[in-house]
């Protein structure tokens, strides 16, 4: 048995581990204990690694240990530090920043196995499409971040022939590769680095922010195939393991999100979605809105017996998720049967309201998804749709000239009463005029959600 | 301005066009209201009661001569006699079916408005009366039917046996279908539902009744692909699902009514198939009827002992609701007309909704109105409609071939995928095809994996992947050892971004996961 063969056996138990990990998540019950299992995968090929690190040492291994702790210890300070800070709100920029580090250092990864091992042409493949992809994301990553972060604007970029932009970078990459592979020059290497950071930049900036949530998850999925690329580099089975396993997670993700919001996942991967709606603007709705104040809106929810709430992006941005629990918890112990609609592309994450609500001790058992809610709307008294707005259009069903046309959507209108609570008469992120905001049953509550729901609580 | 509100006279009619509710929101659009004394009385609704909601009380004259007169029915002509040049009607007109009366409201300079032009555009809604009688009329049909009905609509077992439910089975699912069969529902009944359009299913059965589809008919239809033939072929075979729910029924409502005329739905001979002390409503009665034998106004018993009814005074049976939703209706237009909420009546027909009531104004007939742009479909249909039978037959032939297409497109792509990563393998060295083999069959567990993961857990799952993605660690520190300094400093700044996100990625996933709770 050597060091190399422990390792790998090691390796082989941390697959293991990360399959299991990602299977206990099925479940919130079992949920924990899969990140237990996935810390303790990621425990046991770092002792792995580290250990065969010091063998395979060219330096002496006090130098490469100490390194190595150097880089622990930055990395876990930093890392531990953000995951404690970060407001659940800003959980879409933080995994987008995270996704952007995989990115970085499977290029940086990529480039040392080009000068360290030796060049035959498969292996200079594996370190092109690692390079390749790990650029991609790393600055598709970062573009998503400002965009969600609001630090630049979430507007689609539309340069003029975008999409034979994306291909001409593609078709340059493929000849570069030639060249890469004829030579084993190092000039072709950079080269298509750039021209993938450029397109990573591109892809991302070209697609609109309400769309976010499938650009995170692509992002995500491109993470790994980022990682499986290094794998094979490396001939490292863990890491392919790992990587096709984040790799289909995230793709599957986009998949789900595609489907939630009726669109094809190649056109919002080719973006300008948001553009293209502009051209052809919807029917265009008028008529009056009904608006309603705090005090009135607690009377109509005590007298309510069955509530249902639909929260947006809105609420996360108003971070109500709290005053808006205690509005809950207060109606439900005067026994009004209170519960949670959320559509699947709510908020920018998929499953980002869901973390919201549970940060502020929403039972997950009484926060259903769409496909559970909506045969029960009809039934309901009361729909707060809080800080929502696309996911309760009823253009998406009836206006077939609408952009969201065919989106499947909270159909919050069939309830008797409902309030949109909403800052102005603003379009959501789609541009999208929503007629739910003239029906009768419909009133409008402008303001802060926040403020809005604590005022509710002081009138209850 | 004054608004007038007169006693309705058609014979039966219980139904006033103003509740004192509604006579204290028009007050509060600024007008002043007179109601013709007597007005409510049959809708138990008292002149006192108007006098306190802000009305004053005047003579049958007084209520005509007003600014503003709103009525439930068509006026006769001493009616229409009444009216001051220049003043406002609003009453339901058919104007379609009135020129006579379309024609002395222009001589007489009158501007009427037809509540039964309202257009079917969403933001109209709020005013239309006809979903607001339908929806009535479809409760009030499934009364009028347990009346006539010798039993009881829901089933119950007692210590004296067991008696059945009834079966209820409604045709057309508009408003006043979807009315009747949630009211019989709630009753007891075991309801079925017909509509030709296959997309109010779901309505249907969100009301708790079954949706009877011609099933058969479509299947049979898209194997032979003629549309012609297969339109007298799914007609047969509607005709044959009536016939056969028909004679199952206790009770058969029939709701298709369209534009005020009616189709057969159920014939002479369907009748005479059914059960003697069956009941049929007939909502479609003030068209024709959707039933051969039914006489409008009247109640038939056929010589089998199946009851029709025939009743087209349904609405007003329940003067109370009907007219304060009714009333509703009115002050909805009312404040349309009344931007400035001024009392001051103001008609603006450039708006599509204000244009399409209008049937004369200042001397002219604008009748019919040019038709409008419906941007949304309808929320909801007065009655069933009757779009040629062969759509949802050959709609499902169109989807079979494309489905077809699809799944060749899907085998002809995947057999190239395999042959290309077939040859692509064969060119690689041996190592790349084991890793190949991992990232395979690592992909299709992810796959699986990931699809069980409950869509609650999808950040969590993200935040998770993102950790174990960073396994690409492992890399990076078998790099730093290196004699390369380049590559020692590259593979530090590696490990360190991808230790961030191993760190804090799973730090930010167990934070998120220990918040879900389930309720105590």
């Amino acid at each position: 048995m050597t060091l190399t063969s422990l390792a790998q056996a090691t390796y082989v138990v941390a697959a293991v581990l990360f399959v299991l990990s990602l299977a206990g998540l099925n479940r919130q019950e079992s949920a924990k204990r899969g990140t237990m299992l996935g810390m303790a995968g990621m425990a046991l090929a770092l002792v792995a690694t580290v250990l065969l690190a010091a063998d395979q040492s060219e330096r002496p291994v006090a130098v490469t240990l100490t390194l190595i702790a150097v880089v622990f210890a930055v990395g876990a300070s930093v890392g531990l530090w953000r995951a404690r800070s970060v407001e659940m709100t800003q959980m879409p920029e933080l995994i987008a920043v995270l996704h952007s580090f995989v990115g970085l250092a499977a290029v940086l990864v990529g480039f040392n196995s080009y000068m360290t091992e030796p060049g035959d042409p498969a292996h200079l493949v594996e370190v092109y499409l690692g390079v390749l992809i790990g650029a991609v994301t790393f600055t598709g990553s970062i573009v998503a971040y400002l965009k969600l972060s609001a630090k630049i604007s979430s507007a689609p970029l539309t340069l003029p022939g975008r999409n034979i932009l994306n291909v001409a970078a593609l078709v340059a990459s493929a000849g570069l590769l030639w060249w890469f592979l004829a030579t084993g020059s190092v000039v072709p290497l950079l080269l298509m680095t750039v021209i993938a950071l450029l397109l990573g930049w591109h892809l991302v900036a070209a697609i609109g922010g309400g769309d976010m949530p499938v650009v995170v998850s692509m992002l995500n999925s491109y993470s790994g195939w980022a990682a499986a690329a290094a794998g094979f580099m490396l001939s490292n089975d863990l890491l392919i393991i790992t990587g096709a396993l984040v790799g289909s997670s995230g793709a599957i993700l986009s998949y789900i999100m595609c489907r939630a919001m009726n669109r094809s996942f190649i056109s919002v991967i080719l973006g300008g979605y948001g553009a293209a709606s502009g051209a052809a603007p919807a029917a265009a709705v008028d008529g009056e809105h009904h608006e309603t104040d705090a005090a009135d809106v607690a009377a109509l929810l005590q007298d309510a017996e069955r509530v249902v709430i639909t929260p947006g992006y809105g609420m996360a941005v108003a971070k109500a998720q709290y005053p808006v629990a205690d509005l809950v918890g207060r109606l439900r112990a005067q026994g009004v049967d209170v519960r949670f609609g959320v559509h699947p592309v709510a908020g920018r994450l998929p499953g980002h309201m869901n973390v919201l609500l549970a940060e502020a001790r929403v039972p997950y058992d009484i926060v259903l998804e769409m496909d559970e809610v909506n045969p029960d709307l009809a039934d309901t008294d009361v729909v707060l749709v809080i800080g929502a707005n696309d996911t309760v259009n009823p253009a998406a069903l009836d206006d077939p000239s609408s952009p969201i046309a065919g989106m499947p959507v909270l159909t919050v209108w069939d309830a008797k009463k409902v309030v949109v609570f909403k800052r102005s008469m603003a379009t959501g992120y789609a541009g999208v005029q929503n007629p739910l905001f003239f029906k009768d049953n419909t009133s409008m509550l402008f303001g802060d959600a926040k403020d809005q729901v604590e005022k509710i609580i002081q009138a209850l | 301005m004054r608004i007038g509100v007169p006693r309705e006279h058609r014979p039966g009619e219980r139904l006033v066009a103003a509740t004192p509710r509604t006579v204290a929101q028009l007050v509060d659009l600024g007008y002043d209201v007179v109601v013709e004394s007597g007005a409510g009385d049959l809708a138990h609704l008292a002149d006192d009661a108007y006098v306190e909601a802000g009305a004053s009380v005047t003579d049958t004259a007084g209520a005509w001569s007003a600014d503003v007169v709103t009525a439930v029915n068509p006026p006769e002509p001493d009616d229409v006699a009444r009216l001051r040049p220049g003043a406002t009607l609003i009453s339901m007109l058919s104007p379609a079916s009135r020129p006579a009366l379309v024609e002395q409201l222009r001589a007489q300079e009158v501007t009427a408005m037809a509540l039964d032009a309202v257009p079917r555009i969403s933001r109209a809604q709020s005013l239309d009366v006809l979903s607001t009688l339908s929806n009535v009329a479809g409760y009030r049909a499934v009364v009028e039917a347990a009346t006539e009905y010798g039993a009881m609509f829901g089933g119950q077992v007692t210590a004296a046996g067991k008696t059945p439910p009834a079966d209820v089975f409604v045709i057309g699912a508009g408003v006043a279908g979807l009315a009747a069969l949630g009211t019989a529902a709630s009753l007891g009944a075991q309801v079925r539902a017909f509509d030709v359009r296959p997309e109010v299913g779901e309505q249907i059965e969100s009301m708790g009744a079954t949706f009877v589809q011609a099933a058969q008919a479509q299947q049979e239809v898209s194997s032979d692909g003629y549309a012609s033939a297969l339109t007298e072929e799914q007609e047969a075979l509607t005709r044959t699902m009536y016939a056969e729910e028909s004679a199952r029924a206790d009770v058969v409502i029939t709701t298709a009514l369209v534009r005020g005329s009616a189709p057969t739905t159920i014939t002479a001979e369907m009748v005479a198939g059914m059960r003697p002390g069956s009941v049929i409503v007939d909502l479609a009665a003030s068209g024709g009827g959707n039933c051969e034998l039914t006489v409008p106004g009247e109640r038939v018993v056929t010589e089998n002992g199946v009851v029709i009814i025939g009743a087209t005074d349904l609405t007003s049976r329940m003067p109370q609701h009907t007219a304060q939703l009714l009333g509703t209706n009115i002050v909805h237009l009312m404040a349309l007309l009344t931007p400035e909420k001024d009392g001051e009546l103001t008609l603006d027909l450039e708006d599509v909704v204000q244009r399409g009531m209008t049937v004369t104004h200042a001397g002219e007939t604008l009748w019919p109105p040019p038709p409008v742009q419906v941007s949304a479909a309808p929320v909801a249909e007065p009655a069933e409609e009757t779009p040629p039978p062969v759509d949802p037959a050959a709609q499902a032939y169109a989807a079979q071939q494309a489905k077809e297409r699809r799944s060749r497109r899907n085998l002809v792509g995947g057999a190239l995928a395999a042959v290309l990563l077939i040859l692509a393998l064969s060119y690689s060295p041996p190592d790349v095809v084991g890793h190949a083999t991992v990232l395979v069959l690592a992909t299709i567990v992810g796959y699986y994996v990931i699809s069980q993961v409950s869509h609650s857990l999808h950040t969590p799952l993200m935040a998770q992947t993102n950790a174990i993605s960073g396994i690409i660690i492992v890399g990076a520190l078998l790099q730093i050892g290196s004699d390369n300094l380049l590559v020692t400093i590259l593979a530090c700044v590696a490990a360190t971004v991808a230790s961030i996100n191993i760190f804090g990625g799973f730090a930010v996933a167990y934070r998120m996961l220990a918040m879900f709770r389930k309720d105590a």
